[in-house]
């Protein structure tokens, strides 16, 4: 079970506010999908939930405890690009996450439990379709394949919420499709709930349980930061889930 | 016509034209110490090929009179062990302490500032300081070429680590990692090429400061033997260590070039 909850939070840099009064509550197993302006604290929203950005004032729960300072192993991420490790092949890309939870000094696996863990990136290689290309380097793969690998190293140690920055606002529009397909499998296999930043609106609903529209209500043109952004519309999608 | 830019020698025409400057320097010193001998056959400036091939002969292969030994492979053995001991000290400093102002920034405000100003200190002006200190020994010539080197690559693989894209930090983070564990997993490996780059780019430097150091104070060593017989102009001693001093540097080079692509391979592919 994981529930987010949101209460008058504000967000501000300096005299600049990046979010006002936001205002939220997400059930678990939600697919959370967030479009907005560029600017309106999308990002800024989706880093809180990280760990690497702090609310200014309000409450930011998760099961009822503040946000955690910093990232862990709760709350996964897959970023537009370079999360992947450039030394590290395919399998062993996916086999880090396992590694680094099971030896903490070594951060190595030997023996049965490598084999154990072999077989779960094995596994789920094949749910993303990269099994053909286990033993080649990040560096060799198209923009699609990469992100594939992102997202399944991400989800391997089976985070609570999975956090999604632009995902494939960087591919070719042929591929999106099958990406979405692929989401909709993993999210329903791990009965995660997910946090998703677009800027593709037909995106959002094709995929969301629910919609956030951030912008900005009142904007002041002597001072354009006086102001931050909200969400204007929180929009419960529903029935979508079966369809998946 | 194709433009300049667009035209390439083949691969046999490439080998001759990059061979041509060499053989050009060769030629005209046979040329110059030819005129220069028929002048003058005492001339001891540009000595004839036959002259420095017996000179190296003696050097190579027979017993010094007073130490006993052959001295070519005796001053090489010492200069090389002086730098490799160097460079391998140096490189551990650079790659921990580089690593550890690039990761953890409490060591990043309490070293760097350090650091930097240390790599600022002229190497050369700190020579007279290890005499006095470290006596006229090994640890004296070993230390200048650290503290000529080292600096350089901590700061070089500070830079490096810092240049790692962000994702990757957070991403290992939310797998999980300890600040241990990104270190020995994530950013250590992707260092090993870095510090080749680097252990490349300081050889120079540290050639120079050994040699230099073995000018002043040594009783063996390539540098010694080349400061020593200056005295008697003995450019037929001078010119092949001066070439094979060169050959030793280029063929260092060459070897971290061929360590970094057989054991990074990932770190040639794409970007």
């Amino acid at each position: 079970m994981t529930q987010v909850t949101i209460k008058h939070l504000w967000k501000e840099f300096g005299s600049q506010v990046v979010l006002e009064n936001l205002n939220l509550h997400v059930d678990d197993h939600e697919f959370v999908t967030i479009v907005g302006a560029s600017g309106c604290g999308k990002t800024t929203f989706l880093k809180m939930l990280l760990g690497i950005e702090y609310p200014s004032r309000g409450s930011f729960l998760i099961d009822g405890e503040p946000l955690p300072s910093e990232p862990g192993p709760d709350r996964g991420i897959v970023f537009q690009r370079y999360s992947l490790f450039p030394h590290l092949t395919v399998l062993n890309n996916l086999l880090l996450g396992l590694e680094l939870h099971e030896s903490r000094i070594l951060g190595r696996l030997f023996g049965a439990r490598r084999r154990r863990a072999f077989d779960k990136a094995r596994e789920l290689l094949e749910a993303v379709g990269l099994q053909a290309s286990a033993d080649k380097y990040p560096a060799q793969l198209s923009g699609g394949m990469q992100q594939r690998l992102s997202i399944a190293q991400s989800v391997i140690c089976e985070p609570k919420i999975l956090l999604l920055d632009e995902p494939f606002g960087a591919l070719d529009p042929g591929i999106t499709s099958d990406m979405h397909t692929l989401i909709l499998k993993l999210w329903n296999m791990n009965k995660m709930t997910i946090f998703m930043v677009t800027h593709d609106l037909q995106e959002s609903f094709a995929l969301g349980t629910r919609v956030l529209v951030f912008d900005k209500v009142r904007v002041d043109p002597q001072a354009p930061e006086a102001f931050g952004a909200t969400i204007t519309f929180n929009i419960p999608l529903k029935g979508h889930r079966s369809a998946a | 016509m194709r433009r300049l830019i667009n035209q390439r020698p083949g691969r046999g025409g490439a080998l001759m034209l990059s061979m041509m400057p060499f053989i050009l320097v060769v030629c005209a010193y046979l040329y110059y110490s030819h005129a220069r001998l028929l002048e003058n056959p005492g001339d001891k400036l540009l000595p004839a090929p036959a002259t420095i091939a017996a000179t190296m002969h003696q050097y190579a292969f027979e017993e010094d009179e007073r130490s006993g030994e052959r001295l070519l492979w005796s001053d090489t053995g010492a200069s090389l062990q002086r730098l490799l001991t160097a460079l391998a000290i140096s490189a551990v400093a650079g790659l921990s302490l580089g690593l550890a102002i690039g990761v953890i920034p409490y060591l990043r405000v309490t070293i760097a500032p350090f650091v930097a100003a240390v790599s600022l200190i002229p190497p050369l002006a700190m020579l007279p300081i290890l005499f006095i200190v470290a006596g006229l020994g090994e640890s004296a010539k070993i230390t200048l070429i650290i503290i000529g080197v080292a600096p350089v690559i901590v700061r070089d693989l500070a830079m490096r680590t810092a240049e790692l894209p962000n994702e990757q930090i957070i991403k290992a983070q939310t797998l999980g990692a300890s600040t241990w564990q990104l270190v020995i997993r994530v950013v250590l490996p992707q260092m090993w090429p870095r510090l080749i780059d680097a252990l490349r780019l300081v050889l120079g430097s540290a050639w120079l400061f050994l040699i230099a150091a073995e000018a002043i104070a040594s009783t063996e060593g390539l540098g010694y033997r080349i400061f020593l017989v200056r005295r008697y102009l003995a450019m037929d001693v001078i010119l092949p260590y001066v070439a094979w001093i060169t050959l030793l540097a280029f063929t260092m080079d060459w070897l971290l070039r061929l360590l970094r692509t057989k054991a990074f391979r990932w770190a040639g592919i794409g970007a």
